[in-house]
């Protein structure tokens, strides 16, 4: 009985290895694959669980055989007389089915809890980098250090290899007056997650989570909102590039330079952003330092994707982004252009179309209008 | 519970012969269908109210803009009017006893008495959200009054139906249709009026009396 | 005790009743008063089957969406809508529902009882039910269905319209109407415990009552204690949403994580009020199809009391990455951890109770077996949630899908059809077909595995919850496709089971009273039992009385069939020899109807407080309250015997 037990459990171990090697070689490259992990808490997590799901693997097919065992070896044929003996209980088998689960357990909880600590621990000498989590957009905020102003980008998280980046998540961006909940800038419940970097850290209005990344190699790791955000919660992603130390200082060094083409020498391009759509509304082009409504865009052509990571940037995606948003990806946007943000009774979260339902007064968008803007936008190095 | 069985209505239902709840059939724990029920409710009233203390509890003291707890409690007036509410369950109890006893008139005499008390301390509640709403603390002003309104404001609604019900009673029994043997009827409603009254008691310790650690 | 004088003469009751009492107990309008908890237990599993269907449709669409990369099938908006509505539906319009449907039918002919406790409260809860889902889905019609998640969180949900976090009115009525429904599932939960607790037959101590009755005995103090809870969030919601409160708003100080504790305070207790009638059934029909009592029937029993208290010490597992500190997670982790023992212990027993049996491989064994492998495995991937870290990966993702879908699906579902098998010859006289039965069996089965065994894998691969799409790339578009597939194996499966249902209805097999062989009670008296259930109260002698009086067993613990007729009368026979007509059973009443009718007309006024006919709407609601509460109050249980 014990062999067989053995056997089974063997089996089922033999099969998560299948399990394990499908997994990660079933994982297409840039994806957001739990199983391939590039980080160092993604590591921990993995050789945590991969062990856990054999055992869980090796008592489920252990039940399930036995259902099956005895479904097939006791049926009764024709001809039984259906006169089995009547067992009524055994309390030895009964304590024992309490007591061997409750010591896998045990064993399952000391490194369960050991790691909890350990992935919860504050790092020493950890790069601090604010994350806040909008409607349905990521914000990055890198700290002001040596004199220098902070930056703030959106979608893309860079970060250099084998460092300590150290993650405060909020939903509240205090620099702004307005939010969703209509006080400094609040938003919803949302959730970050890099899937092959670390789990997941909810990001929650009025109090600041934190959580560690620590990445291996260089590359770009794909995230996305998990925690119900609303409309476009589906399109809430962004992603995290990995650089060596110095292509990652190189990278800062130049988010934290002025815009290369300022607003005042933009042409027609600088009417049309500040003046004619009044992107300047929830936009900024010309200051790297500040958080606004919207994306902050003065080094936006630096960037591989806009719109929560939906888009590779390029003219053509950029121009119908900029004539009907709300048409590429469902946001509560209508009423976007009837007054700025704050104004009572206007209702806008996320980005208006500039072609359809203008209100009376406002200018609609031409194609040309909007590849002017595309040109200048994609000169913003 | 040391309750009388009292004696069957006429015409005598048939004992055990209803599905229902009449008469009273021999029940397995020896207490009748509907004062379980009426138990059961209650514990789960319980919840209900221990959700929005805990509530309360959880946001006092959190740093907020308007007016405070000190700034607007007048201990003396409500500890009257809970001191009044208190004493309704003193006569809630009498009525009891005077149906227990056969004693109709006593009944009605308590039944209002009860009902009437439980109005006073309503009245008492309505001024005092006036007071509070005059100080500057309305439902939306912060999380003081919006713990605070629909805390009390929902026991109020407790209390406002336990009224209904105590009226509804002696209405009942001024048309005589409510007859020594119904003695559990007022029992139940009782249990309901007692009830109520602890959870004020409860809601007057932890909300008004005991000041925030902060 | 004084007997006072005035007892002697009692007041003619003047009912102020307008509406002539029904005395009808067959016919059209005799559904709408009924009274009879056989009745209504069958339209408490009607209801619940409608709404089950139109569940089903939402996670067909959903699935539609969700084949292909980039789908097109409904817009965001409506697919916030549906899946909403599928949680909600699935959980509070099928899975409590069908369970209180067992419960109401059965409860009274296992303990043999001729009702329960309050007949007419428990038609009350019955169309509190019917009209709180009616009124969730009139949403769809006025003014956009809910649309925050069956789970709500907050400040999405309770943030005021205006402020545009969702769009449309859904988060009102899913409030209002989760409070309605809390209503009516309090009440059926001091009804059916009132009931187990006070009218079992002589002899029918709480250790011999079918495990079957003390897992809905476990099941109703849960939803009692849970209901309040759920109930004190949504209004704190509809506050927030409507009257300014601040209780979630973090930019006053609120906490949105308040509504998280008091959500899953609710919500987890409500896991175990779905899964333990399942676990009731199966405990019913794996020692009836394998000829051999349960195997330690007290160890089953105390295990799921266990997990009644357990139950509640395990809600912050919903929110661990939340923030809420190593310590308390920790602690979270291990109280989940413990549950899976009980869990575990009632897993071996069911094994135990078929090992080594005489076993019937009826389409409801092959349903109570499967419930045991896949409850088995749906118990597993709830181990590996509670490993902290391994959550912080999974929460969210399809992987946790996969697990609830194991537990409700395969443990919920699969436990209610191999009920609705065991007990339809009961209920109606008539057998489901068995081949039509097998044949949707193994399609469930199939198609069940299909769809939900994959999503385990897109969780791994990184795919999260309640995304209307997902970009090509990311290695989950096959799976997807698969699981669609499945989608629609398990919609079949659905559907013959409905066709068997109807079919066997009118040219099923003739049951007679013990098709099964069965063991306890209820399979004594007659299939449909007579409006009385029993003619006369049994005496129960011992756990599985109806067996004890058919079978005993020989020194070497081997079956013996006794003589016909048994050691005492069997309570069928007795029922014979006295045919009934004496009984007095509670009268119908179109009161419990009326006073439920109220409930809706106040959400709606409640939903649309902010318009003026509002008032008339809250008007009218509170006079319809008021009459038919008093008039129900006013009116005897049971008419006088004159008027018969």
């Amino acid at each position: 009985m014990t062999n067989r037990v053995w056997r089974r459990g063997r089996w089922g171990l033999a099969l998560v290895g299948v399990a394990a090697v499908v997994l990660t070689a079933c994982s297409p490259s840039n994806s957001q694959n739990v199983a391939s992990p590039h980080g160092t808490q993604a590591h921990r997590i993995n050789n945590l669980i991969v062990p856990i799901w054999g055992i869980a693997i090796a008592i489920g097919l252990l039940v399930m055989g036995g259902v099956v065992f005895a479904a097939i070896r006791w049926r009764r044929r024709p001809g039984d007389d259906g006169r089995p003996k009547q067992i009524h209980g055994n309390l030895g088998l009964e304590i024992a089915w309490t007591l061997i689960p409750a010591a896998i357990l045990i064993g399952i909880s000391v490194p369960t809890i050991s790691l909890i600590f350990k992935n919860d621990a504050t790092p020493t000498d950890a790069m601090p980098i604010t994350v806040i989590g909008k409607q349905w957009w990521w914000e990055f905020q890198y700290p002001a250090s040596n004199g220098q102003k902070p930056v703030v980008v959106a979608d893309e998280l860079h970060i250099p290899t084998g460092t300590n980046v150290y993650l405060s998540l909020t939903a509240c961006d205090s620099s702004l007056p307005y939010g969703v909940n209509n006080g400094p800038g609040c938003n919803v419940i949302h959730s970050f997650w890099v899937p092959e970097l670390a789990g997941k850290t909810d990001v929650v209005p009025g109090q600041t989570n934190h959580m560690t990344l620590h990445a291996d190699t260089p590359g770009t790791f794909l995230g996305q909102c998990s925690q119900y955000c609303g409309l476009s919660h589906a399109n809430m992603r962004f992603r995290v590039i990995v650089q060596s130390p110095s292509d990652f200082d190189a990278w800062l060094a130049s988010q934290r330079q002025g815009p290369a083409v300022s607003l005042a020498n933009a042409g027609e391009a600088g009417t049309l952003f500040s003046t004619k759509f009044q992107c300047s509304n929830c936009h900024t082009t010309t200051n790297a330092s500040v958080s606004t409504y919207g994306p902050n865009l003065t080094h936006l052509a630096s960037r591989t994707t806009f719109a929560s990571g939906s888009f590779a940037l390029n003219r053509d995606n950029l121009i119908r982004w900029i004539m009907n948003a709300p048409g590429l990806l469902p946001m509560q946007s209508a009423d976007c252009r009837k007054g700025p943000p704050g104004t009572p009774g206007v209702t806008c979260v996320g980005m208006p179309s500039f072609t359809l339902n203008t209100p009376k007064g406002q200018s609609v968008m031409t194609h040309a209008e909007a590849e002017t803007l595309a040109t200048y936008l994609l000169s913003l190095k | 519970m040391a309750v009388q069985e009292a004696p069957p209505r006429l015409p005598p239902a048939p004992p055990a012969e209803h599905g229902g709840q009449p008469a009273h059939p021999p029940t397995n724990t020896g207490t009748t269908n509907v004062k379980l029920a009426i138990w059961l409710f209650l514990a789960s009233d319980c919840l209900f109210f221990g959700a929005f203390i805990s509530a309360y509890l959880l946001y006092r003291g959190r740093p907020q803009t308007g007016p405070t707890p000190q700034q607007v409690y007048s201990i003396p007036f409500t500890s009257v009017s809970s001191f009044v509410l208190l004493m309704s369950s003193l006569t809630m109890v009498l009525a009891l006893a005077a149906i227990q006893r056969g004693d109709l008139r006593r009944l009605r005499i308590w039944l209002l008495a009860t009902a009437l008390l439980g109005s006073v301390f309503i009245g008492g509640q309505i001024f005092e959200f006036t007071t509070f709403a005059h100080k500057g603390l309305g439902l939306d002003t912060n999380l003081f009054g919006t713990t605070f309104f629909v805390l009390t404001g929902f026991h109020g609604a407790h209390v406002t139906i336990g009224i209904l019900w105590l009226l509804s009673l002696w209405g009942l029994a001024t048309q005589r249709r409510l007859q020594p043997g119904d003695a559990e009827k007022v029992e139940i409603a009782g249990l309901y009026w007692h009830f109520v009254d602890v959870v004020w008691i409860v809601i007057f310790t932890l909300v008004y009396l005991i000041p925030p650690t902060k | 005790m004084t007997t006072a004088t005035e007892t002697a003469t009692p007041v003619p009751v003047r009912a102020p009743v307008i509406l002539r009492r029904p005395t009808s107990t067959t016919g059209f309008w005799s559904w709408f008063s009924t009274v009879d908890h056989k009745k209504i237990g069958i339209m408490y599993g009607g209801t619940a089957l409608i709404f089950f269907a139109i569940g089903g449709i939402e996670a067909l669409l959903i699935r539609l969406q969700l084949a292909q990369p980039n789908g097109t099938v409904l817009t965001a908006s409506q697919y916030n809508q549906i899946f909403t509505m599928h949680g909600t539906t699935m959980i509070f319009l099928l899975g409590m529902p069908l369970s209180v449907a067992f419960a109401n039918y059965l409860i009274p002919l296992m303990i043999g009882a001729r009702d329960v406790a309050f007949p007419r409260l428990n038609a009350f809860g019955y169309w509190g039910f019917v009209l709180g889902g009616v009124f969730l889905y009139s949403s769809f019609l006025l003014g956009g269905a809910p649309n925050g998640g069956w789970f709500g969180y907050t400040p999405l949900t309770s943030t005021p319209l205006g402020l545009g976090a969702l769009p449309g009115r859904g988060p009102d009525f899913w409030t209002v109407g989760i409070v309605m429904l809390g209503i009516a599932s309090t009440t059926s939960a001091i009804n059916i415990i009132v009931t187990v607790l006070n009218m079992r037959a002589p002899g029918m101590t709480l250790m011999r009552m079918p495990v079957f009755v003390w897992m809905m005995l476990v099941t109703f103090f849960l939803t009692l204690f849970a209901m309040p809870i759920i109930t004190v969030a949504m209004i704190m919601v509809f506050f927030d949403r409507n009257f300014g409160t601040s209780f979630f708003l973090a930019t006053k100080g609120g906490d949105p994580l308040l509504y998280q504790n008091l959500f899953w305070l609710f919500g987890h207790p409500e896991v175990y009020i779905l899964i333990l009638p399942g676990m009731g059934i199966v405990s019913e029909v794996l020692p009836v199809f394998s000829r051999k009592p349960l195997f330690g029937y007290p160890v089953v029993v105390f295990s799921g009391i266990a997990i009644g208290f357990l139950g509640w010490g395990v809600w912050a597992h919903h929110m661990f990455t939340t923030g809420l500190g190593p310590v308390a997670v920790s602690a979270f982790s291990l109280s989940t951890m413990l549950i899976a023992i009980p869990t575990g212990v009632k897993i071996f027993n069911w094994l135990a109770t078929v090992w080594k049996g005489a076993i019937k491989l009826t389409t409801s064994m092959l349903y109570a077996l499967g419930f045991i492998a896949m409850f088995t495995i749906g118990g597993l991937s709830g181990v590996s949630l509670a490993v902290v870290p391994a959550d912080t990966q999974q929460h969210d993702t399809y992987f946790v899908v996969a697990h609830f879908h194991y537990v409700l699906f395969g443990g919920l579902v699969f436990g209610l059809f191999a009920g609705f098998y065991y007990w339809y010859p009961k209920v109606f006289g008539r057998m489901l077909d068995e081949r039509l039965g097998k044949i949707s069996f193994w399609m469930m089965l199939v198609g069940f595995n299909v769809t939900f065994f994959p999503m385990h894998l897109l969780g791994i691969f990184g795919m999260p919850r309640r995304i209307y799409t997902y970009n090509n790339g990311l290695g989950w578009n096959t799976l997807n496709l698969i699981i669609t597939c499945g989608a629609f194996v398990i919609a079949l499966s659905v559907l013959i089971f409905f066709v068997n249902l109807i079919v066997s209805h009118k040219r099923g097999q003739i049951a007679g009273n013990d098709p099964w062989d069965a063991r306890t009670i209820e399979w004594s008296i007659s299939s449909p039992p007579p409006e009385y259930n029993f003619a006369e109260i049994p005496e129960i002698d011992s756990r599985d009385d109806f067996w004890h009086r058919k079978y005993t067993e020989d020194d070497a613990g081997l079956l013996v069939p006794l003589p016909s007729g048994g050691s005492d009368t069997p309570a069928a026979t007795r029922a014979a020899a006295s045919p009934g007509h004496r009984i007095h059973m509670p009268s119908p009443s179109f009161f419990p109807l009326i006073a439920a009718l109220a409930l809706p007309i106040l959400g709606y006024a409640a939903v649309f407080h902010s318009f003026g006919w509002s008032f008339a709407l809250l008007a009218v609601g509170v006079l319809v309250l008021v009459f038919g509460v008093y008039a129900w109050a006013m009116e005897p249980a049971a008419a006088p015997e004159e008027a018969h």
